[in-house]
Order: structure tokens, then sequence, then C-alpha cells
């Protein structure tokens, strides 16, 4: 799960992290009274989206008088924010985020997240702040500085100030960004982060470490403990047909292909999505449906596929085991007739009760057509929507 | 002969009073010698009463003091999860069957950190399978998890793959051509977890009854890549590749908790070349994993 911005500083504030003072606004006078009482000569709007790469979309302006910052907000809210991680629609700015300037003389990059190879946090710093990370990973990864941190133990004063030198910051200020970089630690560990990245960390020209960005991603095998951070969800920024798969309890996610599939396992659903494209078409998207597959549960399921306009076929490909062929046979037919389905349905069984499945499929009288293999499959449904 | 488990294994469940665990357990006794192996339940609030005419235990130590189980399988809710783990650690376990799906990460990082950290002070060194994983099975002797055993045939191919029913359709290519396995492994989703595909093909090399091996990934994390590189220079048997996700976009968590791809080495793409750089048997087309260990053997 992800969060904005703003709630990401609150985060990091309330573990020591210093942060610019900001306020949260919906509208272009509360950011013009936000502007107000932060005081001062220097403001930044920042347009709240998910996804990064803001400031090149337009979606971040320095206003340097309030009549500037009216202009901005207005400019911003409600815009269609494009950028590399958006995709071509864009997403709808809907809040925003007045800060006071920053003094900014050296932009760092620090982040925590998990290292599957180590099994530890990985804590990561750089001097190449402000840029974009995979590109200097690429690059210099000379210039990204890694330490690895036994969860339990936490980060230490000494790893902490090894990668604050290491990046470069002056001598005077290493005890502060040690500070912000110990609560960055905790900040991940205690909110069951799965990436927490400051990108910039500045250094002021009085000495300070702050916090200009922040950007969470969090687990959410975790969430069930996490309130805090479930609050902080925003549904406006969620792809509506995931929301309402995860609703069902399907795992679902949108692709720009033709085939709708459905498949149980995750495993098994990428690799029917591959199958498709190996016999010459593109899957429309990933639905893993689950261990316990209902009748209401395979409809929900192609009502979400169906409602993608592209989809011109769907396959359903299950490897019966504890849920048994049978009963995804009922599902599909109940949600063919449902969803009174016009397009072409390929269905793919095996294992348990396979036969029983198969012939609840052909007695149904619909024009349902079976397959044997998964690659049988995949070359019905191309050939049926060709 | 197999790997990690055979008709001789003591079993304690974990979990076993609950709806998942008795479901399955009684699966598990069902199949081949099931009645035999599995010896003990743990529940601390029933210690004293039996269930399936399996005696439960106040914990995994009791269980296992009382019964000689070596390995334990389980089967509590996410939030207790990583503690049960750690209690079959404690009682000096040789493998412990987490089948949990949805275990927060930070737990399961806290426990592979203390169980490492119990090894390297001299601890006695338990492995652990998944989490969020099917579990294993050794055809015609026994099965631990949640795989359907009808679909499984005693054999000499081994099957170690991250997803459940991705590993059910390599079995079921196998049987359907009249090979067996000599044991199926699914190492789980989960981004933090025990045992490797490089820990599995290593006991399979090693297997004097496992004659070729596929091997099955997906998006994400270094694993195959790992594993490969080792089977590079150690494997002595033909191998078998698929990685399932070409077709998965980036940043994007495919079902599984470790599926998701946030740089160029998690692809699929970039996990079959280097398969095939090592030596194995790559295939883009999952129907035709059975197909190809014919041609190897």
């Amino acid at each position: 799960m992800k969060i904005h911005e703003y709630q990401g500083k609150q985060l990091l504030k309330k573990f020591g992290v210093v942060v610019p003072r900001g306020v949260f606004c919906q509208s272009v006078d509360e950011a013009v009274k936000a502007a107000e009482s932060l005081g001062g000569k220097l403001w930044v709007v920042k347009a709240q989206i998910h996804a990064g790469g803001r400031g090149k979309g337009g979606g971040v302006k320095v206003a340097k008088s309030l009549d500037e910052v009216r202009e901005f907000a207005g400019q911003i809210l409600g815009m269609q924010l494009v950028t590399h991680q958006t995709g071509p629609v864009g997403q709808k700015v809907r809040r925003l985020l007045v800060e006071e300037g920053a003094d900014i003389r050296k932009e760092y990059y620090v982040a925590a997240l998990t290292d599957r190879t180590t099994q530890t946090v990985a804590m990561m710093a750089s001097s190449e702040g402000g840029m974009d990370i995979e590109k200097v990973a690429h690059d210099t990864p000379e210039k990204i500085l890694k330490v690895f941190v036994d969860p339990e133990a936490g980060l230490s004063t000494a790893q902490a100030a090894e990668l604050a030198t290491g990046i470069g910051v002056p001598a005077e200020s290493v005890d502060r960004a040690v500070a912000a970089l110990q609560g960055l630690f905790k900040c991940y560990m205690e909110t069951d982060a799965s990436l927490a990245e400051i990108n910039p960390l500045i250094l002021e020209g009085d000495g300070n470490i702050k916090a200009i960005d922040a950007k969470f991603n969090f687990d959410s095998n975790a969430l069930y403990r996490q309130p805090e951070i479930v609050a902080f969800r925003d549904l406006d920024e969620e792809d509506p047909d995931e929301l309402e798969a995860s609703k069902h309890d399907l795992s679902y996610i949108s692709l720009d292909g033709n085939i709708g599939c459905l498949v149980n396992g995750a495993g098994l659903a990428m690799a029917t999505m591959d199958t498709i494209k190996y016999f010459g078409a593109e899957p429309a998207n990933f639905l893993d449906v689950g261990g316990g597959a209902t009748t209401e549960k395979v409809t929900s399921a192609f009502q979400i596929m169906l409602k993608n306009p592209k989809v011109k076929g769907i396959l359903v490909n299950i490897f019966g085991g504890i849920m048994r062929c049978d009963t995804i046979a009922t599902g599909v037919v109940a949600a063919a007739r449902e969803t009174h389905l016009a397009v072409p349905l390929v269905v793919r069984m095996k294992g348990t009760n396979e036969d029983i499945g198969k012939k609840i499929l052909s007695d149904s009288g619909l024009p349902i057509i079976t397959a044997d293999t998964m690659a049988d499959a995949a070359t019905k449904i191309v050939a049926a929507v060709k | 002969m197999s790997i990690l488990i055979n008709k001789d294994t003591k079993i304690i469940t974990q979990g076993m009073t609950g709806k998942t665990g008795q479901f399955h357990t009684e699966k598990c006794q069902e199949y081949a010698n099931g009645k035999n192996c599995f010896v003990a339940g743990v529940n601390p609030k029933k210690a004293g009463e039996s269930l399936l005419g399996i005696p439960i235990f106040g914990s995994v130590k009791d269980a296992a003091v009382a019964t000689g189980a070596t390995v334990s399988v389980i089967y509590v809710p996410p939030p207790g999860a990583a503690a049960a783990i750690w209690e079959a650690v404690e009682a000096d376990l040789d493998l412990v069957v987490c089948i949990t799906e949805g275990i927060p990460v930070r737990d399961m990082l806290i426990v592979r950190n203390r169980m490492k950290k119990r090894e390297a002070a001299g601890g006695k060194k338990t492995l652990l399978l998944g989490p969020n994983c099917p579990g294993l099975i050794t055809p015609d002797e026994v099965k631990i998890g949640i795989m359907p055993g009808h679909i499984h045939r005693k054999g000499r191919i081994g099957v170690v793959s991250r997803s459940g029913t991705l590993t059910y359709e390599a079995v079921g290519q196998l049987t359907e051509i009249g090979l067996g396995q000599s044991t199926a492994v699914g190492t789980g989703g989960d981004p933090i977890n025990g045992l490797k595909h490089i820990d599995i093909m290593r006991m399979f090399n090693d297997d004097p009854d496992t004659d070729a091996v596929i091997m099955i990934g997906e998006i994400g994390g270094p694993d195959e890549a790992d594993a490969a590189m080792w089977c590079k220079a150690n494997m002595k048997k033909p191998i078998v590749g698929f990685i399932a996700g070409v077709t998965a976009p980036a940043g994007k968590r495919m079902g599984h908790a470790g599926a998701l791809i946030s740089g160029g080495a998690d692809t699929a793409d970039a996990k079959l070349a280097i398969m095939e750089e090592c030596g194995f048997t790559v295939t883009r087309d999952p129907s035709e994993m059975a197909r190809l260990i014919t041609k190897l053997i």
C-alpha cells in the first residue's frame, strides 16, 4: 500500500526526522491561507499523487508571493498530472501540500528496504540526491552505499555515521544525518514498511538535515496491525477494478492485451499469461481466483474482466487440487449466464474431479470451448479472437 | 530414496485444531503412509486431548520428546505463525514446513535472523520450508502440505517451484506421460523464506534416486539466478527450467508477495537467460516441461 508525501512526512516527523513545515490542502483558498500561516517569502506548492516524477510533470512549483501560491495552486489542483509512473492518461490531482521553502545546499538520497539476499534491512545512501536512483545504480553503482541491518539490533550510530560520511555530509552535520537515518530505520520497522525513501534529503545553509520528499510502501500482510497506516489509504489513487477485485478477495491486475484470464494460483496465473503471449496474443489481466473459489467469486471475476472493453475472449485455467474442477465448472457456467457472455470462452481444467467438471461444461449448452493443455487452451483462445 | 522426507518421517502439526489444519491433516493422513507419519498436534489449550486419532500436546517440545518427531508443519494464522516457526526451531526439529500465507515480512525478517544467530552460536540447524508454500511430497510415502496427493506418482524426477499450482502443473504433466517424481517441493511465494531453489537443487544432486529436475521460478528476487550459477558448476543431472511472468509489468505485485519486478535482474527474461547460460533446458511454453524432461533422460 502506498501513501502520499505529506502523510509520509507526518510519519518521519514522528520518528525524529526533520521535515519542512507544511500544510495539507484541498482548495486554492486553503493553499493561500496555509502559505500565510507558514509565513516567509518562499513556498513550495506540491501535487499529492502516489506516482513519482511529479516535478517534471509540472506538479511541483516554487512560489515567491501569495499571488503565485494562488496561481500555482489553481493550476495544479484538478490537473491531470502525467509522469513516467502514471501512464499516458495521468492522475487527477485532488490534494496539495504547501510547504515553507528550503535553503538547499546539497541533495542526498537515503532509503530503507528489505534485502532478500541477506534477509536483513538494507539502508542505502547516495551523494546523488534528487536524481532517478535507478539510473544512478545503473550508471555509477559505486555512488550508492549500503549497510545491512539486523532488524532486531537496529541501525547503530556507527553504521549510520559510516553512511553519512560516505556520502559527503560535512562533519558538523553528521550527527544530524545520523539522527535522520536512525529515524528512517525506526520508522521503516515500526510501520511495517516495505520501502521508505527520502529523495532528496537535504543539507541547508545552517547545517540542518531535512527530508524534502518522502516515499513509502507498506507490507500489505501487516496492515491488520497498522491502523494508522490504513487510515492514510487514498482510494482515489487506486485502480478501481483492482479495488473492486480486492473486495471479492481476488488478486487482479489490469494489463494491455485483449484476452482475459482467470486462474487459480499466482504462479499458474502468470504462466497462463505467458502462454497466451507465446501463442501470439496479449493477456488483458492477471487474475488469481485463489484457493476457495465459489460461484459468486467466479461471477465477480467475470464481471471485473468484462468491464474492460478491450477484452475479446476469456481463458479459464484451473488446476484442481483442494478446489475441485466441478465447483469451478458450476461457477463458470453460472458466471457466463449471469454476465450474458458474448465473447469466446476457453476452459482448461486439470486435477480433482476433472471429468465431472468437463461434463458440467458440455451439458450447459453454452458455447464453451474446452482444452486439454495450456498450449491447447492458448492456441484456441488466440484463434477465437482473431 | 528422496529428499527431506520419506515414509519414516514423524511429523508434528502446529495449528492442527484449526479448520485449515484439521482439513489438511486428514488429507495427509489418508495419503500413503500418512497415518503412521502424523504423530502429534500442538495446542496449549487442548494438551492431553486428541483429534483424528492424533494426540495433542501443549508445546512443540513436549510433542517432539513424547513422539520422537523431527519435522513440523504449520497452519497457524499469520499473526502467530512466525512465533510458531521459532517454537519449532527452539525444539531442535530438523525441518519446519510453514504453509501459512500472509505473514508480515518484518516477522519473517526477525525469525530468520534469530535462526541464523542461533545456528552461528552452535545451535542446531533447523531447515525452514516456506512460508506461503504448498509443502512437499515424496510420492507413495508421505505428503506434508496442501497439494492434491492423487496427481503424484512415485519416480525419479525432482520438482521444485515457488508456486503451488504451477508445481501441480509440472507434476500432472510428468504423471500423465508416465514419469514419476522423487520429491516435489514448493519453496513458497514470500520474499523472506527458508529453503531456496539452490538448497533444493543441492539435495536433488545428492539424491541417488533423482535423475533429472524440473526447476520452476517466477519474477522477483535472486533465487533462480543463484541456483542457476550453482548448478552450472556443480549439478550432475539435467534440468528443465521455466520462469513465470514474462508478461508481468514492473512494479506490480503479481499475487505472491515476492513476485515483484523492482530491477532488471528480477524479470523473467533475465532469469531465463541466466538459466540457459548455465546449461538448463529452458522453455517459454509451460506445457512443455515434462516432454522436455523425456528428451534429457
